[in-house]
């Protein structure tokens, strides 16, 4: 009798069962607010601004893999037509030059890739061809540093590590001043 | 055997949940601790191009945002559909870009100003003349170091 006298003396409580409740609301609010967007990109580093001339440098034809693409986001990658999706590889084939071709790159450290745009081209399409290049250089680094290292190119791997990969094979693209032939928007 | 039966019934059947409160302030406060309350509104459609090649953007505070695109339909009327550039809150012209840079950057700690990164949304069906504008200016402010942003897909391998 003395203990259940006890127990509805302690069901006086204030009920805290509630507050889970209030605290779910709350959590609820703030889960369906929160955008947790991740900003991702393609980082560049643009080549800092000079008023003067740039010196001309001659380069040996065979060094210089040259893209234009122009106001009908058409490719033209050293004086052929190409598809967008045969980008990737024909890139990598000409910096590593695995079969010593006379016509592509003597060598990775001196592989020179130019691209060069319309102000007509749409961005979408800059972009798509931007990535390609941007891959088929992370697939050589990733090739070589499996070759070396036994483990792919990534952020994680160590500095010097990183520094000897590109080293070998170094990312040089240069854009060009675009033409004005095609209509903006 | 009578000691036992006593003690099973004399013990409430229910789990305790005087903690969940705890449990979900907790969780609470980790979201709200997260959120980032979006500063400025969106004025300009931007609808950026898929690419796989992705970096991630580190540490907000070091991110300046450069928005291209058609103007949204309400600001039309006053601003034309053509592609316009976003800084801030506002409509902005390419000449307007160093002093945005130049915001920015009072704001960052002086250590960590050589880190600040630019990151371009740029409508994926904009030209490039006002792109290459944009990149030019951002040239001519000494920011190099800038970030097509872009929406992952597959990796093709």
């Amino acid at each position: 009798m003395a203990r259940k006298t006890s127990r509805s003396r302690m069901s006086n409580e204030v009920n805290a069962g509630s507050m889970a409740d209030i605290a779910f609301l709350l959590l609820i609010f703030f889960l369906v607010t929160t955008t947790i967007d991740v900003d991702k990109g393609i980082t560049v580093k643009l080549p800092p601004w000079s008023e003067d001339e740039p010196d001309i440098t001659r380069l040996k034809k065979r060094n210089v893999f040259s893209i234009l693409v122009n106001a009908q986001n058409q490719l033209l990658v050293r004086g052929e037509p190409m598809r967008v999706a045969d980008l990737r590889e024909n890139t990598k084939e000409f910096i590593a030059n695995p079969r010593k071709m006379e016509n592509l790159s003597e060598a990775p450290t001196k592989a020179l890739i130019s691209l060069k745009n319309d102000r007509g081209t749409k961005y979408s399409k800059y972009i798509e061809v931007y990535n390609e290049i941007t891959a088929a250089y992370n697939e050589l680094w990733d090739d070589l540093a499996l070759k070396m290292y036994g483990v792919p190119y990534s952020d994680d791997l160590d500095v010097a590590k990183r520094k000897a990969i590109r080293d070998q094979i170094p990312k040089v693209l240069s854009e060009a001043e675009p033409t004005a032939f095609g209509e903006e928007n | 055997m009578s000691k036992f039966k006593k003690k099973r019934g004399a013990a409430s059947p229910q789990v305790s949940t005087a903690s969940l409160p705890d449990i979900i302030f907790m969780l609470l406060f980790f979201f709200m601790v997260v959120t980032v309350l979006r500063d400025s509104e969106q004025k300009v459609t931007v609808r950026t191009p898929e690419a796989s090649e992705l970096t991630k953007l580190q540490q907000k505070s070091l991110v300046n945002h450069i928005l291209i695109g058609k103007p949204k339909e309400k600001f039309q009327d006053q601003y034309g559909t053509r592609p316009r550039i976003q800084l801030g809150d506002s409509f902005k012209n390419v000449a307007d870009i160093p002093l945005f840079l130049e915001k920015h950057k009072v704001k960052v700690p002086e250590a960590l100003r050589p880190r600040i990164k630019s990151s371009l949304k740029v409508d994926g069906d904009v030209t490039m003349g006002i792109v290459q504008d944009v990149k030019e200016m951002l040239r001519k402010s000494g920011q190099l170091a800038i970030n097509y942003s872009a929406r992952p897909t597959q990796r093709r391998r």
